[in-house]
């Protein structure tokens, strides 16, 4: 997967969770939850989500290292790569 | 004969519009049963039944207005013939004695399936031959108006078959929302306790907790603070009661977690029995509830069962909360957000989380002790998180 | 006072006063008389310098005995004169209820033909300076029940000016609601008002979406709700009833057909009032074409309070008018 299919993927997760929000708009940087409002409930639902798409395990400890898609992309892809 | 009736959804609700009926005459039913969806402000609300038996009649058209308590179907009980049976030889005197020979005349059959048109509405379909029942009013409680038929005349009608309007709004969600605080601010007097709660143990376990489990199965800390809710009820049940005409303690404990719509507003489902769930079951609860809080598509019991309310508003930064009793419960537990503070112990200076909880309860149901000692549970609790 | 040569500018009360003197100078059989009318210049300065321009003979001072000078004038009327009765506030008029509803509505019937009444009976009415539940009620209804009355309800300057006139014409007694809150009210009306028919309902302002059906004091207010309304896209026609007894039926029927709408409103209470009788006339002829339930705007069922806040409040105003009509097109 590329970066640019994973970016897809997640954005069509987020879509899924918080229909009403547009992750689409979302800058690299920018930090997903504050941006679209999800709350830890919605967040733990992306994560399973990510885990389930991407086949891969993410540990409770590494939720603060993915914040933004600037980090979360390439998370996702070296995961994968594992 | 079983008369079932619309059920009331909360305090604020009068009414609201059958839009599906899920069962048809006949249909065998059973406690939980959903069988008709109906419109209210808050969602499509699937509505449960309560009672065994089969389906005898149908008394609501679909998009029919339907006020609180109205009759919308007759259920016949199990082991019961169809017809209303004859009534039993009764002592007479007795029963005109007590005034209830009423209450042996089985309901009289109006027939209730009459279309809500104006005068002028009906006189201009009746002259272009255009099927009333077939419209969607715009009118007063939905009546059909003289601009209804003519747009149907044209073409531009709408018909009820096609699916009506999103079925709550923001707007409509606000004012229910209104409704309730506003009757709650106007009846209850309320009184407020807080107390700091060291959550570091209560962190820790989850840590741990949460390292044997898949993803799909972690727990959020929101789960422990409504399991400690639940056991300091069941330690003092004061606070698990509805106020009507005095004190009505409530034996289930059905809590009411308060869910913020992204479009603004909230809705507080009810995860019912709470008390006797595990963890996990409540974390599955949430996981249920949650997206069809926020889709509004919930179950009558879960609109209406909720026998204590609890806000968690820790993720939007906030320290302490201060609520509104959602009536005619008694109390609200609120949560700010787990911060990291000073905290003195034992002569001793050092950092924790710290979670501030917050009571607001009814003043006429219950006094501050009772609160305090609703705290101090609460807080015993969340700091032997293995109890829970 | 006139802004232009054909219009001039006059208060109620001034209306009235006109119409009375071109009575009396018009008609020598006709007088006025009543209590303090001519001294003192009316309770409310509506006779005010017409004892000296007339003399007692036509400005008559009466003791306070309603049921006595009303029926004074009753026999003046049978005895071939055409007296101007004034009933210092409508409350007081019940004293006279005897002689107004037995003998003044009665007699034609019961002389079989033989004997016309014809008096005109005025009195102040409705709500107007703190007067209170001894002086400020709306009994247009109770009169408007009587067969043998005519019933005239003066809710413009125009009609202050020009309706006792034409009553005095008419062969039969006519009793005049005059509204004391409009007394100081100024308005421009065409230089050459007099006589003026007192038959017809009048729509006093043209619109498609609703009728506003109303009468005395609620006139004005009616037409400033309908101009607001306006200017939300409601476009109100205004019905002063103007007659309420015998009631001008084709009116109403002629506005509802056309805009499938009403609101009714008035000063007294609602029940079995004059609201109460449109509305189930609309029912009788117009059902087939309303587009929506009538609605009724009345006074509240309590004797009228003396603070000014709360008669205020006791009283449809033109902010209930216009929310009334709002939640007719707004609803839900």
């Amino acid at each position: 997967m590329t970066e640019e299919e994973i970016k897809r993927v997640l954005i069509k997760l987020l879509k899924r969770i918080a229909p009403d929000t547009e992750p689409e708009g979302l800058k690299p940087e920018d930090n997903i939850r504050q941006v679209l409002g999800i709350d830890s409930f919605d967040y733990l639902q992306f994560i399973v989500g990510c885990d389930e798409e991407f086949h891969i395990q993410t540990p409770e400890e590494d939720y603060g290292k993915i914040a933004s898609f600037k980090e979360l992309i390439p998370y996702v892809s070296i995961r994968m790569k594992k | 004969m079983i008369e079932f009736r619309m059920p009331s959804l909360g305090a604020d609700m009068e009414s609201g519009f059958l839009r599906e009926w899920r069962v048809k005459p006949g249909d065998p039913i059973k406690r939980g049963d959903i069988i008709a969806e109906v419109e209210t402000q808050k969602g499509i609300i699937e509505i449960e039944v309560f009672d065994e038996g089969t389906i005898g009649e149908l008394l609501i058209k679909i998009d029919e207005k339907v006020p609180v308590g109205a009759l919308m179907a007759y259920i016949i009980a199990n082991g019961t013939s169809p017809e209303p049976s004859k009534p039993k030889l009764i002592d007479e005197k007795k029963e005109t004695e007590q005034g209830r020979t009423r209450d042996r005349i089985p309901a009289p059959r109006i027939p209730i399936h009459t279309v809500k048109a104006s005068p002028l509405a009906k006189r201009i379909a009746l002259e272009k031959g255009i099927d009333i029942t077939k419209l969607k009013g715009s009118g007063p409680n939905g009546a059909i108006t003289r601009q209804d038929v003519e747009k149907a005349s044209t073409g531009e009608g709408e018909m009820t078959a096609e699916k009506a309007k999103p079925a709550a709004s923001a707007a409509s969600i606000r004012l229910a929302v209104a409704a309730a605080m506003s009757k709650s601010n106007r009846e209850i007097p309320h009184y407020y306790l807080s107390t700091k709660i060291d959550m570091s143990r209560a962190l820790g376990w989850l840590t741990d907790a949460n390292k044997q489990r898949s993803v799909k199965d972690r727990l959020l800390p929101v789960v422990l603070l409504l399991k400690a809710v639940a056991k300091a009820l069941v330690t003092v049940p004061d606070l698990n009661a509805w106020w009507q005409d005095g004190l009505q303690r409530k034996t289930e404990i059905h809590i009411g977690f308060v869910v913020a719509l992204r479009t603004g507003g909230i809705i507080v489902p009810a995860i019912h029995d709470a008390a006797n769930k595990t963890l996990d079951d409540l974390m599955k609860s949430l996981t249920d509830i949650i997206p069809r809080a926020r889709a509004l598509r919930l179950r009558s019991s879960e609109l209406a069962d909720s026998t204590i309310t609890v806000t968690n508003l820790g993720e939007e930064g906030v320290e302490t909360v201060f609520g509104v009793i959602y009536p005619p419960q008694v109390a609200l537990v609120g949560f700010g957000g787990i911060q990291e503070q000073p905290w003195a112990e034992k002569g001793m200076l050092d950092v924790r989380p710290v979670l501030t909880a917050t009571l607001a309860a009814d003043h006429r149901a219950t006094d501050g002790s009772t609160g305090t000692q609703f705290l101090t549970a609460l807080k015993n609790f969340l700091q032997n998180p293995e109890q829970l | 006072m006139s802004a232009t040569p054909n219009v001039m500018r006059v208060t109620y009360r001034e209306a009235i006063r006109q119409a009375i003197r071109e009575a009396l100078m018009k008609d020598e059989r006709t007088f006025l008389m009543g209590e303090d009318v001519g001294r003192y210049g009316g309770a409310f300065a509506v006779s005010k310098g017409l004892l000296e321009e007339f003399g007692p003979e036509r400005i008559m001072d009466t003791p306070l005995s309603e049921s006595g000078f009303v029926g004074a004038g009753i026999g003046a009327a049978m005895g071939g004169m055409r007296p101007i009765v004034e009933v210092m506030t409508v409350n007081f008029s019940l004293l006279a209820l005897d002689q107004i509803a037995n003998n003044a509505a009665t007699l034609l019937h019961m002389t079989g033909g033989q004997v016309n009444v014809p008096v005109v009976i005025r009195m102040s009415s409705g709500i107007g300076r703190q007067l209170a539940a001894q002086h400020s009620h709306s009994w247009e209804p109770l009169f408007a029940h009587i067969p043998g009355l005519k019933v005239l309800s003066v809710g413009t300057h125009e009609d202050a000016r020009g309706m006792l006139l034409t009553a005095l014409l008419d062969p039969d007694p006519v009793i005049l609601f005059e509204y004391t809150s409009m007394l100081n009210l100024e308005a421009e009306i065409p230089s050459g008002s007099g006589a003026i028919d007192i038959t017809r309902a009048k729509v006093r302002r043209q619109g498609k979406d609703i009728s506003l059906i109303t009468y005395g004091a609620g006139v004005y207010k009616a037409l400033e709700a309908a101009a607001e309304l306006a200017s939300a896209g409601i476009d109100t026609e205004v019905v002063d009833l103007r007659v309420l007894r015998p009631l001008d039926e084709d009116a109403i029927a002629a506005s509802v057909s056309k805009t499938h709408r009403a609101l009714i409103v008035e000063d007294a209470w609602r029940s079995v009032s004059i609201s109460s009788e449109i509305s189930a006339r609309i029912m009788e002829r117009s059902f087939y074409d309303l587009d929506a339930p009538v609605r009724r705007l009345c006074g509240l069922e309590v004797p009228i309070p003396y603070p000014k806040h709360l008669e205020d409040a006791s009283i449809p105003q033109q902010q209930q008018i216009v929310s009334a009509i709002r939640n007719i097109f707004q609803h839900d």
